[in-house]
């Protein structure tokens, strides 16, 4: 034996270590389970919908010829478990197929269609913040005031008038009548192409390039949608941000700080707001996520090419490569939001530490 | 307070970042046309398997064919890349001169080689329009020895079929029958298919636009050609955008940002009136609307019934109201505006006579019916129409309302009962339509002639079957175009068919925007011809 062997070291917590591993562990799972159950629901969804998919490719007039020999090329002659696996066995290899609405592979529209709806609900997003949160605190804090009421009020228009309403009454405002920003579309058609796609996003497209015409020209469009869906999100977060405050104002160690003397500053936002913090990053990540599955009716008001309107155009269509493979990585984003919401829930709460 | 500074901040962050105003450019530039419209049905540019709205009309302008419709008279079939064509004396043989010195955009020639080459092309892919041409009696074994290139000017085309040689040169003149550019189509060929999932997004043509890009339900963009055949278009680019809503298209209309809007509505296009800077245009459309009864059906298919049905819609109701501006009147097969066509309005609203022969008909008191249609107006509207016309008659209905995806299906497996759709000819030929409305070989469920509306009502078009045939193959202009206004007439008196109105085709354009010419069918909108 040596010297070595003989000291016993120090024992190595691998606990921490393990957590971590279980917590990636999980998410690979859950991702793994999500991505089953939304394949198989959609493929199931897909076959009972009462839409013929032969149709959509063959259109309503071809003959019985031409639609038996697509009835096979699709593989519908087989069972439909078999379809499901060979579908899965596809997916899997990334091959979504081809869509028949665009004749594009499906995997390349979503390269297309979801950066530009990502575009949006993430302005949306972070304009929600940083309005959303400040108003909802200050309307807490000065429950029952005009500016409380108006916070509510806000919260409430943003809530229940109808987005397609809104976008065409803001493009009649703001771009026919004002001219202060572009009108529907993602960008001028002349702009079209300047600058090669990295991330598909326009505007990181156009600054890495260093055109900048082609990002001004992209953000003036952006403005409007962004502003609708934004005005859904910061009446939302606006709104849960005072009911969280009030909560939290009422409690007992706010009255303690207040005693204490801290000064009124110091107790809402370093107090009572970091306990709100943490229910707020979960209501921010519902948010987002559900932005994300794209906003079908401002999408279509502000002819912007994103994902909702590629999955409805595909719904309608009986495109059901596209549906599938829209609905997939809408439902993927939705669990990886989720799981980064989790993660920073855990950041932020000292108990979950 | 101290604790308003942060919120101060941010605030006007936020409205900084939220009213920086960028003025947009309200002027399209003066080489460039602009058009607004919903493309969503746009799936394929290859002139072998376009038969969508979108497409076609984009094929149009990048290819050529044999014989073509310039826009300066719409009913006149004039040589496009043919000069000349002569038949042999049994008619069964064409011989055609192509003009010398034409390009294609790629700067080869356009040669017979290439006639012969896309013609073959287009049946042996066999996409959804090959049936057009393969009426002819082409196969994908015959048509090889059926178009012949004689020399590099000089195409022989045998016509396989009883075919009225008229009829032929209109199957030619279609969408399908696109010359494309076989050396370039070649260079893209993957596997031996013939360059399909090249031309799917790319052109090799001699028309007067080439395609420069195509991105699916975002934008079509097309370029002048230099070496066009009638000289190079005004238009240097014209550019198609995927605006799906109306409202969104006036608003780019009015702001000058696009120069013409494709689908604004009636009440839209009226409301365009007190701007000078614009006008609404109208053109006729192809599309039919008709009501068809399944003759399956025990009460429907009584002759009695199918009668009362004619006298029974609303049509100056409709047309005065809902359709105002949309829809016109038509009461036969084949649209108005196009060659043989009837146009006769012989019915009009009688709800007495109608009554009587439904009281002729013997109907039970609990008769109820369906009544499907598109979920989209105006067939919803229309649809109900129908439907309170039917209750005034005493018989109770239902509407059902489906997609398109839906509804197709369900009419080709003949499970409706009344159903309230369209139709539009698939080419400048009435033998398109009487193939629709007035031929059914097989009646039978087996046979599933889906693409055939005798067949999908169930309806034997006994007499008319033959009728058409004849049609199709009667040489003489004259006889031809007598034995069509009979058939119309067969059809319009005993058909399950109440054939109701035709679409008027309506868009906006700017006041400078000139020549612009839109026709009956899909491949008649010319980009060639605008000036601004």
């Amino acid at each position: 034996m040596t010297d070595s062997a003989a000291t016993p070291r120090p024992a190595v917590d691998f606990k921490p270590y393990l957590n971590v591993a279980r917590k990636i562990g999980g998410g690979i799972l859950m991702l793994a389970l999500t991505f089953i159950g939304l394949t198989a629901v959609t493929f199931v969804i897909g076959r009972i919908m009462p839409n013929d998919p032969v149709v959509a490719i063959v259109g309503d007039r071809a003959s019985k010829e031409v639609y038996d020999a697509m009835f096979l090329q699709l593989g519908l002659d087989k069972p439909i478990w078999q379809q499901y696996l060979i579908f899965l066995g596809d997916i899997l290899r990334g091959d979504f197929g081809n869509s028949v609405m665009t004749g594009q592979p499906v995997l390349e529209d979503i390269k297309r269609f979801f950066p530009a709806t990502l575009e949006l609900a993430t302005i949306a997003t972070v304009v929600g913040v940083i309005i959303g949160i400040p108003a909802g605190v200050f309307a807490a804090v000065r429950q029952g005031t005009l500016i409380d009421h108006c916070v509510r009020v806000i919260g409430l228009l943003g809530h229940s008038i109808p987005i397609f309403w809104l976008g065409m009454v803001a493009l009649l405002v703001f771009y026919a009548k004002l001219d202060w920003v572009a009108g529907p579309g993602r960008i001028d058609f002349f702009y079209d192409g300047i600058v090669d796609p990295v991330t598909g996003v326009i505007m990181i497209d156009a600054a890495i390039a260093g055109e900048w015409d082609v990002f001004q020209n992209a953000l003036s469009h952006v403005i409007l949608p962004a502003s609708m869906l934004a005005i859904y999100s910061l009446a939302y977060i606006a709104r849960m941000t005072r009911s969280f405050m009030l909560d939290q104002l009422n409690q007992e160690y706010v009255l303690t700080a207040r005693v204490k003397g801290l000064g009124e500053g110091t107790v809402i936002w370093y107090h009572a707001f970091r306990n709100v913090m943490v229910q707020l990053i979960t209501i921010i990540g519902l948010t987002y996520a559900s932005l994300l599955e794209g906003s079908v009716l401002t999408e279509t008001v502000f002819a912007w090419p994103g994902i909702g309107q590629y999955i409805t155009n595909s719904l309608f269509n009986a495109d059901m490569n596209a549906v599938i493979g829209g609905t997939l990585v809408v439902g993927i984003s939705f669990v990886f939001i989720n799981m980064l919401s989790d993660m920073l829930y855990r950041i932020v709460d000292p108990r979950a530490k | 307070m101290k604790f308003t500074a942060p919120l101060k901040g941010l605030s006007l962050a936020a409205i900084l970042a939220t009213s920086v105003a960028f003025p947009a450019i309200a002027e399209t530039p003066a080489d460039t046309f602009v058009i607004a419209r919903n493309t969503a049905d746009a799936i394929t540019l290859d002139p072998a398997e376009c038969f969508e709205f979108t497409g076609s009309r984009i094929v149009a302008n990048i290819y050529e064919r044999l014989f073509l419709f310039e826009p300066d008279d719409l009913t006149k079939l004039v040589g496009g890349i043919a000069e000349s064509y002569e038949f042999s004396e049994d008619g069964k043989k064409i011989t055609v001169k192509l003009r010398p010195g034409l390009t294609f955009h790629s700067g080869n020639p356009v040669t017979a080689a290439d006639v012969a080459y896309s013609l073959s092309r287009a049946v042996k892919l066999d996409k959804t329009p090959a049936f057009i041409i393969k009426q002819i009696g082409w196969t994908a074994d015959n048509v090889d020895e059926a178009v012949v290139a004689v020399d590099d000017g000089t195409v022989e085309i045998n016509i396989l079929a009883d075919l009225s040689p008229a009829l032929v040169l209109n199957l030619l003149s279609s969408s399908v029958a696109s010359i494309v550019d076989m050396k370039e189509v070649q260079k893209h060929e993957v596997d031996g298919d013939m360059g399909y999932a090249w031309l799917k997004d790319n052109s090799a043509g001699s028309g007067p636009f080439m395609l420069k890009n195509w991105k699916a339900n975002e934008v079509v963009m097309l370029e002048a050609f230099d070496d066009y055949r009638q000289g190079k278009p005004a238009m240097n680019r014209v550019v198609i955008r995927h605006v799906a809503e109306p409202s969104a298209q006036r608003l780019l209309l009015e702001k000058g940002d696009v120069d013409a809007a494709m689908e604004l509505t009636a009440d839209q296009l009226k409301g365009l009136a007190g701007n000078d800077d614009v006008s609404a245009e109208s053109y006729p459309k192809g599309y039919l609307m008709y009501l068809a009864s399944n003759m399956e059906h025990p009460v429907l298919s009584k002759p009695e019934v199918r009668e009362a049905l004619k006298y029974m819609v609303d049509y100056d109701g409709m047309v005065g109201s809902f359709l105002d501006g949309q829809y016109k009147i038509h009461q036969n097969f084949w649209p108005s505006g196009m060659w043989a066509a009837a146009t006769d309005t012989p019915y009009s609203q009688n709800m007495d006579k109608a009554k009587a022969l439904i009281a002729d008909a013997g109907l039970d008191a609990d008769t109820k019916i369906t009544i499907d249609t598109l979920n989209k107006s105006p067939f919803t509207e229309v649809a109900q129409s129908v439907q309170a016309s039917l209750k005034e008659l005493g018989i109770d209905s239902e509407i059902i309302l489906s997609d398109g995806a839906t509804l197709w299906p369900k009419y080709r497996a003949r499970k409706h009962e009344l159903i309230v759709a369209r139709w539009g000819p698939d080419y400048s030929d009435p033998h398109s339509n009487a193939d629709a409305f007035a031929h059914n070989p097989n009646n039978d469920f087996e046979a599933k002639l889906t693409g055939k509306l005798t067949w999908r009502n169930a309806w034997p078009a006994e007499g008319l079957t033959e009728l058409t045939d004849q049609a199709a193959a009667e040489s003489d202009p004259a006889k031809r175009e007598a034995t069509y206004a009979k058939l119309q007439k067969m059809v319009q008196e005993d058909s399950p068919f109440t054939i109701m109105f035709q679409a008027i085709g309506t868009f906006g354009q700017r006041a400078k925007v000139k020549g612009f010419v839109n026709g009956v069918t899909s491949d008649q909108a010319y980009y060639k011809t605008v000036t601004k």
